[in-house]
């Protein structure tokens, strides 16, 4: 019996010991006015937004459904936040409010077209996907928007007793969702509803509130992922803001070891498999590989991962090592 | 009548075109006249051609997210082998399709073999090959060659070559899908994987022939795109895989699988040109977010839609 998460810590430790041994200057980590500096914080400040997805992301494929539409909630709560503040002179905890409800009202609609439409989560949120940017876009007028408001910017780089905030956050938002999960029975429900919908339905579950509410909880956490994601440059760029994040979110979640079929959710395995893969793509610019060139590492990387979790990969298995399986 | 309820849903996008279309012809003065026609087919002949052969993919209940990046990728391999390596236009494109067929075959193979879902393995499939298209080169590249350039302006009586392509490719995909056994054989599947295993269909060969066509048809219309805009681009095609299943569904075919058919994929096309046309022609909006939002919004109430009639005039099951 090997212990729980044994294989995204195995690929996270092996991954930070190459780095250790072949990328200089990963392990340097300094002291300077009261902030720590360092390629590891940076892994945290800067994967913060992946790994709030990541987290989100970890309720809705419990479920058995899917959301592509992350980059664009986004892209979409960084542009409101940034509009309100700068060109409509709203105080700053009202921007965050207004671009967090956005993000919910986006979880709402993904939710209630999933769950009482019928359509398969996979088109609805590629739906949302395209029309969250778009209407950011829209408000936008196609332009960056930039700021300088300090109190706002603290929120992607500050720091609390020499830790960067961003990843604060992550710990606060990680250690609700695990409550929510382990703790109370709306959590158990998730993972009933993604064994068997039908069989949770019976039950006396109610599927379409459950349904609904990760969906919103993962807007929820994508809109604070395109809050810090917008406050850390200081500018809500509507184009390229979690672009192709999506993807990133699906893969953490898919090495953490939550099946894509649904009814597990492993929030621990989640966040290890996010900051696996911030820690490739750091790696990756550290060894000067452009960023388009990492889309194809990180393509085989997560095909790689669904491969391990499918039964076909577990059947070669037992022909390798007939001895484990009879143990 | 059997007839009717076998094509309910087909049907209900022709009705959707015809009544935009006369609503277009009122508001908006010689907006009916053939030359705007032709250029809905020219503009729009290559999401067309990539919906071609998304249309097979998704008939056998698969669903390919690729099809963007492959068609990006194809047009900056071609203006590469044009530009860099002076080969003829015909011989490129051979190449590009050749390997536009062979991303889609494997994908097809990795989908079969491992039993990953297919948007997870054509995900990854969209990474991988936006990735190459980057190793090859690093910029979009400008194609000016004389034989290419040659046929970019060849016309067939009023037809400019994109909109003969775009024809070309829906005449061809309708008879396979009709007329040939592999057609029947992606219906079966789509249907219903497990009948069609236990029928003795080959599934295998089926399903991968399935992917590499929709590769075959996406690097075809990267071709398309460099006689359209006398470039390889890696900007283009970006979220070009909705808008491609976008245009399957308004024509009709379902997203279960086994109901539908190419010829509502050009009414899906049409349809969506009619829309953008509209909208940033007529209306004079130029920001390219509320085309975005329109397309999905249309998505979304066509998906809907079928819904409804599915269960009002087959039942609750599916069509036959």
């Amino acid at each position: 019996m090997r212990p729980k998460n044994f294989w995204p810590w195995v690929a996270l430790a092996a991954l930070l010991v190459f780095n250790l041994i072949f990328t200089p200057g990963f392990a340097r980590i300094e002291l300077r006015d009261g902030r720590l500096f360092g390629t590891v914080v940076d892994i945290f400040q800067n994967g913060a937004p992946v790994m709030l997805l990541a987290v989100g992301m970890t309720l809705v494929i419990a479920l058995g459904g899917i959301d592509l539409s992350v980059g664009s909630v986004m892209a979409l709560s960084g542009a409101i936040a940034a509009l309100l503040m700068t060109e409509h002179g709203q105080a700053v905890p009202t921007g965050i409010v207004a671009a967090l409800a956005v993000a919910l009202a986006v979880g709402a609609l993904n939710g209630a077209l999933v769950t009482f439409a019928g359509i398969q989560p996979i088109i609805v949120t590629l739906v949302t996907l395209v029309m969250g940017r778009g209407l950011a876009q829209t408000f936008t007028h196609d332009q960056k928007i930039s700021f300088e408001i300090p109190t706002f910017e603290f929120i992607g780089n500050g720091t609390v007793l020499g830790l960067p905030f961003p990843a604060l956050v992550v710990a606060g938002v990680a250690l609700c969702v695990g409550l929510l999960l382990r703790k109370t029975s709306t959590g158990l429900y998730i993972e009933a509803m993604g064994g068997n919908p039908q069989a949770a339905r019976l039950c006396g579950v109610r599927v379409h509130v459950i349904r609904i509410l990760a969906f919103m909880a993962c807007s929820l956490c994508a809109g604070m992922a395109g809050l810090i994601a917008a406050a850390d440059i200081k500018e809500a760029d509507v184009a390229n803001a979690g672009l192709y994040l999506e993807l990133d979110a699906i893969l953490a979640v898919v090495l953490g070891g939550t099946s894509l079929t649904g009814g597990r959710a492993n929030l621990m395995g989640s966040l290890i498999g996010a900051v696996f893969i911030q820690t490739l793509t750091v790696m990756l610019q550290m060894r000067g590989v452009i960023t388009e060139h990492t889309l194809i590492i990180k393509a085989i990387v997560a095909l790689a991962v669904c491969y391990m979790q499918t039964p076909a990969f577990e059947k070669l298995m037992q022909r390798v090592r007939p001895a484990e399986a009879k143990a | 009548m059997n007839f009717l309820r076998k094509h309910i849903t087909v049907m209900a996008g022709v009705v959707a075109y015809l009544l935009l279309y006369a609503i277009a012809a009122a508001r908006y003065d010689g907006f009916a006249s053939l030359p705007v026609f032709i250029n809905f087919l020219s503009n729009n002949a290559v999401l067309g051609i990539v919906a071609v052969g998304m249309t097979f993919v998704i008939l056998s209940g698969g669903i390919d997210l690729s099809v963007g990046a492959v068609m990006s990728f194809s047009s900056v391999l071609i203006g590469v082998l044009i530009m860099d390596h002076h080969w003829s236009v015909f011989a490129a494109i051979g190449a590009a399709v050749a390997c536009g067929s062979l991303l889609g075959a494997i994908m097809g193979a990795v989908i079969h073999r491992t039993g990953i879902k297919p948007f997870i393995v054509t995900l990854a499939g969209m990474f991988f090959v936006r990735g190459l298209a980057f190793i090859i080169h690093l910029e979009s590249i400008a194609i000016s060659d004389k034989a290419h350039t040659a046929i970019a302006i060849t016309r067939v009586g009023p037809l400019p070559i994109t909109a003969l392509l775009l024809l070309g490719f829906v005449a061809a995909g309708w008879f396979v899908a009709v007329f040939t056994p592999f057609g029947r054989n992606v219906y079966a599947l789509g249907g219903s994987e497990e009948a069609s295993l236990l029928m003795g269909l080959p599934v295998q060969s089926t399903k991968i022939a399935v992917y590499a066509l929709s590769g075959f048809c996406a690097s075809f219309a990267g071709a398309a795109l460099t006689f359209y805009l006398s470039s390889g681009s890696h900007l283009e095609g970006v979220g070009m895989e909705l808008d491609a299943i976008a245009t399957v569904v308004i024509g009709g075919t379902l997203l279960a699988g086994g109901v539908g058919s190419v010829f509502g994929t050009l009414i899906g096309v049409l349809m969506l040109g009619l829309i953008l046309t509209s909208i940033t022609t007529y209306e004079g909006m130029t920001s390219s977010g509320m085309t975005r939002v329109a397309i999905g919004a249309l998505l979304l109430m066509f998906v809907l839609l079928q819904k409804v009639l599915m269960r009002r005039f087959v039942g609750v099951g599916r069509a036959t």
